[in-house]
C-alpha cells in the first residue's frame, strides 16, 4: 500500500518534470524577449497554437514527410515573430509598456479566431513517427511523445543557456538588454538582436506547437498550453533564463501532483488552474519571482 | 595645430524638434592629443559628445545645422553603431557599465565590432595590463565594482573596439582625487602608447588644463573661449572661474567666486 502510493508520487513528479521542461522552453523563449528588448509577449500561448497549425497543415498534405512539417512551422514562426517586431512593436518603441502588453493581446485574440475562420473548429491531428512503446523509468511510464518533448527541451536549453552566457553574440544580447544605448555605442546594432530575440521566441513556440500538438491534438487549446508561460516566468522572474527553467519544472509537477490528487474529487481540470493560484501566492511574497532581478542600487 | 582628427564645423543640435542646445559649435581635436572642453552644468557638453557618437538620435536630438567630420569622412547623421565601427568610442557620464554583466564581459561587449575572437582576446589582456585592477575582479559583476573600478572599466570596454578617437565624458565625476589622478595618468599614456585623440569633457578644470594640450570652454550651447592648455591655465578668468583661484595664486573663499558668478558671465 505505501509501495503503491509512493510510485503514484514518484510517477506524477516524473510526468511533471517532463511536461515542465517543455514549459522551461516556450518560457525561455518569453523571458529571452522580455530581457532584450522590454516587450511582454501576451500572444505567446497563441504562437504555440499557430505553429500546431501550420505543422499539422502540412502534414495533412499526402506524402509529405514530418520533418517538412516541423521546418515549416519553425520557419514560419520565425518570419512570423521577425514580422511582429518590425510592423508592430518598433513603431511602439519608447511607448508605455502598456502598449505593447494590449498590441500583443489584440494579435492574440486575432489569433485565437484565424483558425475557426479557416480550417474549421475541429481538432486536427499530428502524429510524429515515433511509435507508441511508452518509455519506463521504475515505476514511471512516459508516453514516447513526453520522452521527445523531454529531449528537444533538453537540447534546446542546453544551446540557448550556451548562447546566451558563453557567445559572443549572447554577451551582446544581454549587453542590450542592460542598456540599450550604450549597447549601440559599442558597435552592436540593437534592432538586430531585437530581432534576433524574437526569432529565438519563435523557434521555441515550434517546437511547443510540434510536441503539444502531437501530444494533445491541435485546436485553439494549444493557447492555454502556451499561456502556462505566465506562471512559468512569474515564479522563476520574468528575466531570469535559469528562472524560467526552474519555474518550469515547478508548474509542471505541481499541476502534476495537483491533478493527481485533486482530480479525483472534484472531477478534473485541476492542471489549468493550480499554477495561477501557484502565481498568484508567488506575486504576493516574491514579486520578482525566485531569481528575478532587481536594479542593483549602488553606483 | 597637428592633423585635425575630429572636426566639428558649426553644427547646431535640437531636441525634440524645438529645443535648441547647441548654437553653432565649432571645435577640432588633434590627432594624438587630449583636448578638453570645459563648462558649467547644462552648457552642452554631453551633447556635443552624444552627437559625434551619434547616440543622440536615441534621444530624439539632432544635428540640424553644420558637421562632424572624423578625418575628411563626414558622419554626423550615421548611426550609432556605425559610428563606432569608424573608430569613435564614447565612454558615457557616470560611467554606464552593463550592470549585470562581469567585467569581462563587458570588455567582450566592447570588443562586439572586432571580427576575430582572437582580437578580443589580445585586447582583453591589453586593458588588463592598463587597469591591473580589471584583472583581478574579470568575474566580478560589474554593478557591484567601486566606483573607480566602474570608471576603469567604462574606459577599458571603450579601448576594446580599438578606437582612434575617445570621447570621455567626466571621468573623475565622484572620485577621489587620488584616483582622478591615477585614471588621468593612464589616460595620457594610453595616448602616447596607442595614438589616441582624446576629446575629454570635465568640470575638474584644473586636472583637464593639466594633461590636455589644447581646450574650449562653452557655456550656453556655445564656445565662449579656446586656446592652448598652457594659455587656458593662465587665463584670468578661467583661473578665477573654473580653478577658483584669485590673481596671487591663492584659492578664493567660496563667497568671493559666488559674487563674481553673479557679476559677470562668459557671454554678456
Ligand atoms: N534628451 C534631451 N532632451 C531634451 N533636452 C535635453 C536632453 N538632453 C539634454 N538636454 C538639455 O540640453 C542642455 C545641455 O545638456 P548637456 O547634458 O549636454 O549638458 P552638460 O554640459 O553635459 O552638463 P553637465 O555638466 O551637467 O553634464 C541642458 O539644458 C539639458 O536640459
Ligand atoms: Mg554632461
Amino acid at each position: 500500500m505505501m509501495i503503491d502510493e509512493l510510485s503514484f508520487a514518484f510517477s506524477l513528479v516524473v510526468s511533471g518534470l517532463s511536461i515542465g521542461l517543455m514549459y522551461s522552453l516556450i518560457a525561455l523563449g518569453f523571458v529571452l524577449v522580455y530581457k532584450a528588448t522590454d516587450a511582454i509577449n501576451f500572444a505567446q500561448g497563441e504562437f504555440v497554437m499557430l505553429a500546431g497549425f501550420v505543422a499539422a497543415g502540412v502534414a495533412a498534405v499526402e506524402g509529405m514527410p514530418i520533418l517538412a512539417a516541423i521546418i515549416a512551422a519553425v520557419a514560419v514562426m520565425v518570419l512570423f515573430s521577425f514580422a511582429l517586431e518590425r510592423v508592430v512593436l518598433r513603431p511602439l518603441l519608447g511607448r508605455p509598456i502598456v502598449a505593447v502588453i494590449m498590441a500583443t493581446i489584440g494579435l492574440g485574440a486575432i489569433l485565437r479566431g484565424l483558425p475557426p475562420l479557416t480550417v474549421g473548429g475541429q481538432t486536427q491531428s499530428l502524429s510524429l513517427p515515433i511509435g507508441d512503446e511508452p518509455f519506463v523509468i521504475g515505476p514511471a511510464v512516459l508516453p514516447p511523445i513526453q520522452v521527445v518533448g523531454v529531449i528537444v527541451s533538453l537540447l534546446f536549453l542546453g544551446a540557448f543557456t550556451w548562447f546566451f552566457l558563453k557567445s559572443r553574440m549572447g554577451v551582446a544580447m544581454r549587453a542590450v538588454a542592460d542598456n540599450q544605448q550604450v549597447a549601440m555605442a559599442m558597435g552592436i546594432n540593437v534592432q538586430r538582436y531585437f530581432a534576433l530575440a524574437w526569432a529565438m521566441a519563435g523557434i521555441v513556440s515550434a517546437l511547443g506547437g510540434v510536441i503539444w500538438g502531437s501530444m494533445l491534438g491541435v485546436d485553439t487549446h494549444l493557447a492555454l498550453v502556451g499561456l502556462k508561460v505566465f506562471p512559468v516566468v512569474i515564479l522563476g522572474g520574468l528575466d531570469s533564463i535559469v528562472g524560467a527553467v526552474i519555474g518550469g519544472l515547478i508548474v509542471g509537477v505541481v499541476e502534476s501532483i495537483a491533478a493527481g490528487y485533486l482530480d479525483p474529487f472534484v472531477g478534473g481540470g485541476t492542471k489549468d488552474f493550480a499554477p495561477y493560484v501557484l502565481m498568484i501566492v508567488m506575486l504576493m511574497f516574491k514579486p520578482y519571482g525566485l531569481f528575478g532581478q532587481r536594479r542593483i542600487e549602488r553606483v | 595645430m597637428g592633423f585635425s582628427m575630429l572636426t566639428i564645423n558649426n553644427i547646431e543640435v535640437v531636441y525634440d524638434k524645438v529645443i535648441l542646445v547647441l548654437k553653432g559649435v565649432s571645435l577640432n581635436v588633434a590627432k594624438g592629443t587630449i583636448t578638453t572642453l570645459l563648462g558649467a552644468n547644462g552648457a552642452g557638453k554631453t551633447t556635443t559628445l552624444k552627437a559625434i557618437s551619434g547616440v543622440l538620435r536615441t534621444e530624439r536630438g539632432e544635428v540640424t545645422k553644420g558637421s562632424i567630420q572624423l578625418g575628411d569622412r563626414r558622419i554626423d547623421g550615421m548611426r550609432p553603431f556605425d559610428v563606432t565601427y569608424l573608430g569613435i568610442a564614447q565612454v558615457f557620464e557616470g560611467r554606464r557599465v552593463f550592470e549585470h554583466l562581469t567585467t569581462e564581459e563587458n570588455l567582450i561587449a566592447g570588443g562586439h565590432v572586432l571580427r576575430e575572437k582572437g582580437t578580443v582576446r589580445e585586447g582583453i589582456e591589453r586593458v588588463y595590463a592598463y587597469f591591473p585592477r580589471l584583472k583581478e575582479r574579470r568575474n566580478q559583476q560589474s554593478g557591484y565594482l567601486s566606483g573607480g573600478e566602474q570608471q576603469m572599466l567604462a574606459i577599458g570596454r571603450a579601448l576594446m573596439s580599438r578606437p582612434t578617437v575617445m570621447l570621455l565624458d567626466e571621468p573623475s565625476l565622484g572620485l577621489a582625487p587620488m584616483l582622478v589622478e591615477e585614471i588621468f595618468g593612464i589616460v595620457h599614456k594610453l595616448v602616447a602608447d596607442e595614438k589616441l585623440s582624446v576629446l575629454l569633457v570635465e568640470q575638474n578644470a584644473a586636472m583637464a588644463l593639466e594633461v590636455a594640450e589644447h581646450g574650449y570652454v562653452m557655456e550656453n550651447g556655445r564656445i565662449v573661449l579656446e586656446g592652448s592648455a598652457a594659455s587656458l591655465r593662465e587665463n584670468s578668468d578661467i583661473r578665477e572661474f573654473y580653478l577658483g583661484l584669485n590673481e596671487v595664486g591663492s584659492r578664493k573663499s567660496y563667497r568671493d567666486v559666488k559674487h563674481y558668478k553673479r557679476r559677470k558671465r562668459w557671454l554678456s
